[in-house]
């Protein structure tokens, strides 16, 4: 496989897992990470594994109002 | 009672894999029939047959990789990206239930297919437009049934029976589709994409913490405790959301 076609095949690839993951709700995507390094922090350093267990299924409900939120005012 | 645990755990993710490659199904044999209609089945059908050959190499070369994956690196990307993908779900129903965004409308999606297929020119032999729309139609809806597949059936450790919980769904469609040809609109897509939304969400929020070494409480239980959860806030949010938008209509 030429360099061009290589290099196009990685574009592509890259295009299809970012539309897949951020797409047209990045706050999704960014309030998922910042909530996965959170709870991370929580169970594996600080030893909380309980309230990362709470962090959890709370980051996610806030994810979905807050992109709901956005979604209903851009309408 | 743990074999009562494991059994619905199983039958979660069997239902979860079911109706999402049912949803998607649906979408796709929409795209098929319109081609079908309108170019003829012989190629819509080699297009359909040839992205589901590339669908099935697909699982068929993923899948066992996955399965070498460590349980609690896989659960954590994997539950990652799974919470991301129910979250977009369930924001899709939301949105649709609330009236903020037009239900999916297979009639309209059909139309439309139609008019775009009449407008291209045809070629002696092989109708290469029809066998193209097909394949895309087939292997682009397709391929979240594959990510669905994969992601849940290696990090269950139950790969066969999310495939097989796909491929029923794809025979059932496809026979119902057939039969009653383009009345598809009629499956309450929204109600089933609602579930499955909330299906991976629960999964994605289940083993990524899985992944994070969080015990939950009630261990696999749990998954159904989030299950009922998430269901009370989508419940809750498409409510409130509706009667924002009749508030904003009574005002305008």
């Amino acid at each position: 496989m030429s360099p061009g076609r290589l290099w196009g095949a990685v574009r592509a690839f890259g295009r299809f897992w970012w539309d897949f993951l951020v797409g047209d709700t990045p706050e999704i995507f960014v309030v998922v990470v910042v909530a996965l390094a959170i709870v991370a922090w929580l169970s594996l350093g600080a030893h909380l594994a309980a309230l990362a267990g709470v962090v959890l299924p709370v980051a996610a409900v806030g994810a979905l109002a807050i992109s709901l939120v956005r979604a209903a005012r851009s309408r | 009672m743990v074999a009562v645990t494991v059994s619905s755990s199983a039958l979660v993710l069997a239902g979860a894999v079911f109706l999402a490659a049912a949803v998607e199904m649906v979408e796709a044999l929409t795209i098929v029939i319109a081609v079908g209609h309108t170019r003829g089945w012989r190629s819509a059908m080699e297009g359909t047959a040839a992205a589901l050959g590339v669908l099935t190499v697909l699982v068929a070369a993923l899948g066992p990789a996955l399965v070498r994956v460590p349980l609690n690196a896989l659960r954590l990307v994997v539950g990652g990206v799974l919470l991301i993908f129910g979250l977009q779900w369930l924001r899709k129903a939301v949105l649709r239930s609330s009236g903020y965004r037009a239900l999916h409308d297979e009639d309209a999606i059909y139309q439309a297919k139609v008019r775009e297929l009449e407008g291209l020119g045809r070629s002696p032999g092989r109708d290469h437009a029809a066998f193209v729309m097909a394949f895309k139609g087939v292997f682009l809806e397709g391929l979240e049934v594959v990510i669905a597949v994969l992601t849940l059936g290696t990090s269950a450790h139950r790969l066969g029976l999310a495939v097989v919980s796909a491929l029923v769904a794809v025979v059932i469609v496809g026979a119902v589709g057939a039969s009653v040809a383009r009345q598809l609109s009629a499956v309450p897509e929204n109600a089933m994409k609602t579930v499955v939304g909330i299906l991976l969400t629960s999964f994605g929020t289940f083993w990524t913490g899985e992944g994070m070494r969080i015990h939950w409480p009630g261990s696999d239980t749990m998954l159904l405790g989030f299950v009922a959860i998430y269901a009370i806030v989508v419940w809750a949010l498409a409510t409130s959301l509706r009667a924002l938008r009749r508030g904003h209509e009574v005002v305008a």
